[in-house]
């Protein structure tokens, strides 16, 4: 467990489903900061993730405030310290 | 007291039959996109589908009427094997990814099952809970089938499962309707599975391919409680009929104003009453002439009536979708919903009709709640 874990943030509207508040957890890539995260909140996984484990279609997430690349496999690296952003796409209806 | 719950794209809407008539009793979940619910029949559970959009498709279930709701898990897609390559459907894109889309038809196990549910789903999955909804599994068989990766859209970009029908005489025999993708009937509670669209046509294929039964795209598949041989379908294009179990389907063609729609009832007790709720046509997916009307038989089939009395008979857009229509199990109290919100019932087997709202969201679904048995 390194001394600066990354931190997870959800966006607002996904409180109203699931409550997912702001919490550190350790890992170093997205996926298993998600893991960890989601370990303890088991309920919120298939809110940002689909049965096949990617993120979902109309769901976005950042580290350190830029857009990740992997999509599917939640490969991209995470810093010790970073904060993770899951926020969802805009849409109208 | 009777009662019907009305599924929305912004929320549950139960209504009750008092006094004074039907009148809206409760709304949950309102502002979310409720896409079906099922009461339980056997103990009195009720489901509600919801589909989050964002956050996907989850499912809910009340132990008091709809007062209040737990979150219970959802079907689940299995993982897919090594270096699977999906083959292309007859038309249209594969299934790509093996994930849930779209809860599409909730269906209670027989009597002397409790705790089965079926569900049907998009893309193309049958799943079953053993236990009121707390886990579920796929019916591998059928998703196996390699005629399974057959199917295609229609509507949606991928093919689903909408209609489920457990036979009340073993429950062990169970139909499925498929848009598209036919009829398939099992009678060893899924372990092997049947085609059996034999006699629909498809307009929409080319001439060859018409009659191929995995091609079929039946809207509504709705059989009868008290004579199972009946089975009614609203199909794309048009109205069939079975008179033996699935095995045979035969085309009903004079209807008026037109054997286009999505959904149909049948009566419970009597196989030749039937209800359907007609649009235009495939490429006018509205009343036709801005009238809304119920066409009904009670022959069997062999003459309809265009029901009028009490619908909007001018400037009327209102779509019924396949599964917004329902009727009680007396056969006596029908209601049907529209895309553009309004709801009608009728207390006399559909001779006369009555608006309840015409200001709610669009509705998907209505569904009465059955007597427990």
């Amino acid at each position: 467990m390194s001394l600066f874990m990354p931190s997870v943030r959800f966006t607002r509207n996904i409180q109203r489903h699931v409550e997912c508040p702001t919490r550190d957890v350790d890992g170093a890539t997205l996926g298993e900061v998600l893991h960890a995260y989601f370990s303890t909140n088991e309920r919120a996984r298939g809110y940002v993730l689909d049965d096949e484990g990617k993120l979902r279609k109309h769901m976005a997430a950042f580290i350190d405030g830029q857009q990740i690349d992997d999509r599917e496999k939640l490969t991209d690296a995470v810093p010790e310290g970073a904060v993770v952003d899951i926020v969802q796409s805009l849409s109208g209806g | 007291m009777a009662r019907c719950y009305v599924s929305t794209r912004k929320g549950l809407f139960t209504l009750e039959r008092g006094g004074g008539g039907w009148a809206m009793a409760r709304a949950s979940f309102v502002g979310d996109n409720v896409t079906l619910a099922m009461p339980d029949p056997r103990n009195g559970d009720l489901f509600a589908a919801l589909n989050h959009g964002h956050f996907g498709i989850k499912l809910h279930r009340s132990r008091d009427g709809g007062a209040t709701w737990t979150e219970i898990a959802a079907p689940k897609y299995p993982e897919k094997p090594e270096g699977y390559k999906p083959k292309m459907p007859v038309e249209g894109v594969p299934v790509v990814d093996w994930s849930l889309k779209l809860i599409w038809a909730l269906e209670p196990g027989g009597t002397n099952e409790p705790g089965v549910i079926w569900c049907g789903t998009l893309p193309g999955g049958l799943f079953k809970s053993d236990d009121s909804g707390q886990s579920w599994a796929i019916n591998r068989p059928l998703w196996d089938d390699p005629r399974r990766e057959q199917w295609f859209g229609g509507g949606a970009d991928q093919p689903g499962i909408h209609s489920i029908c457990v036979d009340p005489r073993d429950a062990k025999h169970v139909k499925i309707g498929v848009s598209c993708g036919g009829v398939w009937t099992t009678k060893d509670g899924g372990q092997t599975w049947d085609l059996t669209a034999k006699g629909m046509r498809a307009n929409f294929m080319p001439p060859e391919k018409q009659y191929e039964q995995n091609v079929q795209d039946p809207h509504m598949v709705a059989q009868c409680k008290a004579n199972p041989e009946v089975l009614w379908v609203q199909h794309h294009n048009g109205i069939f009929k079975s008179e033996d179990g699935a095995a045979t389907w035969r085309e009903i063609t004079d209807v008026q104003p037109s054997t286009f729609g999505f959904a149909v009832a049948v009566h419970p007790k009597n196989p030749d009453i039937a209800w359907f709720v007609p649009g235009t046509s495939d490429e006018k997916r509205c009343p036709t002439d801005g009238r809304v009307v119920v066409t009904r038989t009670r022959d069997g089939g062999k003459n309809f009536e265009t029901i009028t009395r009490g619908l909007p008979q001018q400037h009327a857009y209102d779509l019924v979708y396949r599964h917004a229509l329902d009727v009680d199990d007396q056969g006596r109290t029908l209601i049907f919903g529209s895309t553009t919100g309004s709801l009608w019932v009728s207390e006399d087997s559909g001779d006369s009709w009555q608006a309840l709202s015409s200001h709610l969201p669009p509705v998907y679904a209505v569904k009465f709640e059955k007597a427990r048995h």
